[in-house]
């Protein structure tokens, strides 16, 4: 089950820069969250926040609270069990070149100690199962490698295995942005479907996708939340004119 | 269908001259690098081949002015002495590659140690052996095999480093993030994944290493000595193919420059196997995704 | 500023919805103007200018419908196109209208003139004021004005209910002027459903200048939920 992430007072720098200004807000648990912006806005630092991927740069810096379910992420836990907790999928698939489909799943588990082989094959199976891609694959897990799939195929595999160490919150960074249409719809229908059993926040550079997958919307301008509400009001009747003028695509 | 405009027919003709021309210097550059390889391989068959027979192989060196003998014993300690580098060399220089590209990057003392492995890099080969003598052999031990190995392993150190330094930085910065993404400590992401993603440039590094240090003479005379007898003991003197060479051919003796040739066809020779091998028994590992 | 070619379409896609709802305007007055006069050639130039609003209709319902699939309106936009789509229909109901009406006239054209206890021009030029503000307030994005003609409408409705007792009644008592009345009576029927139509065509512009909906607002207030029913 997913947990609700309430945000208050985020601040965030790469070295002097203040990338996050004072950032407050609750993410629903169990549902999608969409947040857009234009590039550089800061909405992909935010998310990395919110699994301490930011600060493995080492000129970077938070301050603010972020809790995840009852958990002050920064001052309750550390890194690597806030990272177990909260999964991450990136833009662009980052399968482990090495390693054979089913070795890239079970890779979280396996390289945090869990060795018992038949319960990772059914955790295997089931994170496969939950990013719609066991069919596709249920015959080669340890003759294919990770590498050897299409690249649409490739981000439901870096899903499963996300999903794998079971997370309570899944970020995903413009997961289909590299992917083609149809791609795309797949991913998207089967974030519809992981809602239910995980809280989703979703960077998009694709306004029609954050409409079509997600309640909540937030919207980011230059390092600042300049509104969050039901994706329904932003995209309809948005209440603040930067909003309005990102969405109908009359920046700048 | 109108044809695609391509200038004059005067120009045309320039341009495939010209490419021609290129092709042809490559084509001259291939045969001038593989020329003295391949002729130097000729003549060390055509001058060591007839040597070979069982005894070369299976003999110790006969006293001096006798004809016969072999150098069983010169395989067999070069085998040692290598055997003794490579666990010295390798896994301090995959250690400092690691050191270098993962934990201490941009820190004063990864600038030092990359600095450091440079230089010893450059050290002529017989100063190393003079300095392996003067700090192992005067005072701790005389001439032996583990001098000869520490050496010769030192010496494959800066290679080893620098190749896995420069293979794990190749290694994507996406693949990172994925494995701490998943809440993987940092050091088991190291291990686990880049390392082994990097592995099959890494093994390239230590194998030539160990190419070049098989061959190595200079060190040898003042740490390892050589042997006429049989001996594998690490505190003993040893003897190499490398130095056996270099004392038959300067011998007085015909019966010894044959028996130089043929024991350096084959150093030649053994130096490819085990590199081969290597290769091979490396590239069944990572296609088996061993985790 | 970005997008500058949508931008024109959308203004575009403005000027012919005016352009329509300008020939809508006219039809009323002249189909007014034929019954005022019983000029049968005013009735022709009613016909003309309908079949003219008909193709306007179609093309402006094809241009939105270009917009909407090939741009990805959002917002404000989406909820312009939107209320251009529903403007559009109302006023192709308007210029109905106003040949019904001229329609009427021509098969009043045999008959005597009566005295009818009915304003039909007064009805008229309420009707047709309101259809001017809805209009106006569509040109400005004025959500005030169009709110001022949601008022009016109320008063349209209670001449067509009078005229509707009193035509009737006439109807009974003096079956001679039975025709003429009957007649009547359709006009201000017509001219009742103009009123609605400049209604609806307030309630879009406040739907499109404001993002509320505030279509069928008083119904609504009591009207039992569908969803609950059976």
């Amino acid at each position: 089950m997913g947990v609700g992430i309430e945000v208050t007072n985020l601040n965030a720098w790469y070295g002097a820069n203040h990338t996050l200004q004072d950032i407050n807000l609750n993410i629903p648990a169990n549902h999608a969250t969409a947040l857009i912006g234009p590039s550089g806005c800061g909405k992909s630092t935010f998310v990395r926040c919110l699994n301490r991927m930011h600060e493995t740069n080492p000129i970077a810096r938070v301050t603010g609270t972020v809790r995840i379910g009852d958990l002050d992420i920064y001052t309750d836990a550390k890194p690597v069990e806030i990272r177990r907790r909260v999964g991450m999928v990136f833009q662009r698939p980052n399968p482990f070149p090495t390693m054979s489909i089913y070795d890239n799943v079970a890779a979280g588990l396996k390289l945090n100690g869990y060795s018992n082989h038949r319960v990772l094959d059914e955790i295997v199976e089931r994170s496969l199962k939950d990013s719609a891609l066991w069919e596709e694959v249920k015959d080669d897990l340890k003759k294919k490698s990770g590498a050897s799939l299409s690249g649409g195929q490739q981000q439901r595999l870096c899903i499963a295995r996300a999903l794998a160490v079971d997370p309570e919150v899944l970020l995903m960074d413009e997961p289909a942005s590299a992917l083609d249409p149809v791609s795309t719809s797949k991913i998207e229908d089967l974030i519809f479907q992981l809602k239910s059993q995980y809280t989703i926040v979703i960077v998009t550079h694709n306004m029609q996708q954050a409409a079509r997958v997600a309640e909540k919307t937030g919207f980011f301008l230059n390092g600042r939340m300049v509104e969050f509400d039901s994706t329904h009001k932003i995209f309809t009747n948005p209440s603040d004119k930067r909003t309005e003028d990102y969405i109908t695509g009359r920046f700048g | 269908m109108s044809k695609l405009r391509t200038g004059s027919t005067w120009r045309a003709r320039i341009r495939t001259a010209e490419d021609g021309l290129a092709t042809g210097l490559a084509v001259l550059s291939t045969v001038l690098v593989v020329a003295p390889l391949v002729a130097i391989f000729v003549y060390l068959i055509y001058k060591g081949a007839s040597s070979l027979n069982l005894a070369f192989f299976t003999q110790i060196p006969k006293p001096e002015g006798q004809e016969g003998g072999g150098m069983a014993n010169a395989i067999v300690g070069s085998g040692v002495l290598l055997a003794l580098a490579s666990a010295i060399g390798v896994p301090i220089g995959i250690g400092g590659g690691i050191f270098l590209a993962e934990f201490g990057r941009g820190s004063k003392l990864a600038n030092a140690v990359r600095f450091t492995a440079d230089v010893l890099n450059g050290v002529p080969s017989i100063v190393m052996g003079v300095a392996i003598y003067a700090l192992v052999v005067t005072p701790a031990m005389p001439f032996s095999a583990i001098s000869g190995g520490l050496a010769l392993g030192i010496m494959m150190i800066p290679t080893v480093t620098r190749t896995t330094e420069e293979m794990l930085l190749m290694v994507p910065h996406a693949v990172r993030e994925a494995a701490l993404a998943l809440g993987v400590p940092n050091w088991r992401s190291v291990l686990s994944i880049t390392v082994k993603t990097a592995s099959p440039g890494i093994i390239t590094g230590c194998m030539l290493a160990f190419a070049r240090v098989a061959g190595e003479t200079a060190p040898l005379i003042f740490t390892a000595f050589g042997n006429s007898n049989w001996s594998v003991a690490l505190n003993q003197p040893i003897s190499a193919l490398p130095l056996e060479i270099y004392r038959y051919a300067i011998s007085p003796y015909d019966d010894q420059h044959r028996q130089a040739w043929a024991a350096a066809l084959v150093l030649v020779v053994l130096i490819v196997t085990a590199v081969s091998l290597v290769r091979y028994v490396a590239s069944r590992g990572v296609l088996k995704g061993a985790s | 500023m970005t997008r500058i070619r949508f931008q024109q379409s959308l203004d575009e896609l403005k000027e012919n919805l005016l352009v329509m709802a300008g020939l809508a305007e006219q039809a009323i007055q002249r189909s007014i103007e034929a019954y005022r006069v019983r000029d049968l050639s005013i009735c022709d130039l009613v016909s003309r200018s309908e079949i003219a609003i008909n193709r306007l209709e179609r093309d402006i319902d094809q241009a939105a419908l270009d917009l909407l699939a090939m741009e990805q309106p959002m917002a404000i936009d989406l909820r312009f196109i939107l209320s251009v789509i529903k403007i559009n229909a109302d006023l192709e109901r308007v210029g109905d209208a106003a040949k019904a009406i001229s329609d009427r006239v021509r098969s009043m054209e045999q008959m005597a003139v009566a005295d009818l206890p009915v304003d039909i021009p007064r009805m008229a030029s309420l009707a047709a004021d309101m259809v001017r503000k809805s209009l106006q307030a569509f040109i400005e994005a004025d959500a005030g004005m169009a709110r001022t003609v949601l008022t009016m409408d109320d008063a349209v409705d209670a001449m067509n209910r009078a005229a509707y007792k009193s035509l009737t009644k006439v109807m009974e008592e003096e079956s001679h002027l039975a025709p003429q009345a009957l007649n009547a009576l359709m006009i201000a029927r017509n001219l009742e459903r103009v009123a609605d139509h400049a209604t609806n065509i307030a309630e879009d512009v406040i739907f499109w200048v404001e993002g509320t909906d505030v279509r069928h607002h008083k119904s609504l207030k009591t009207a039992p939920d569908p969803h609950a029913l059976g």
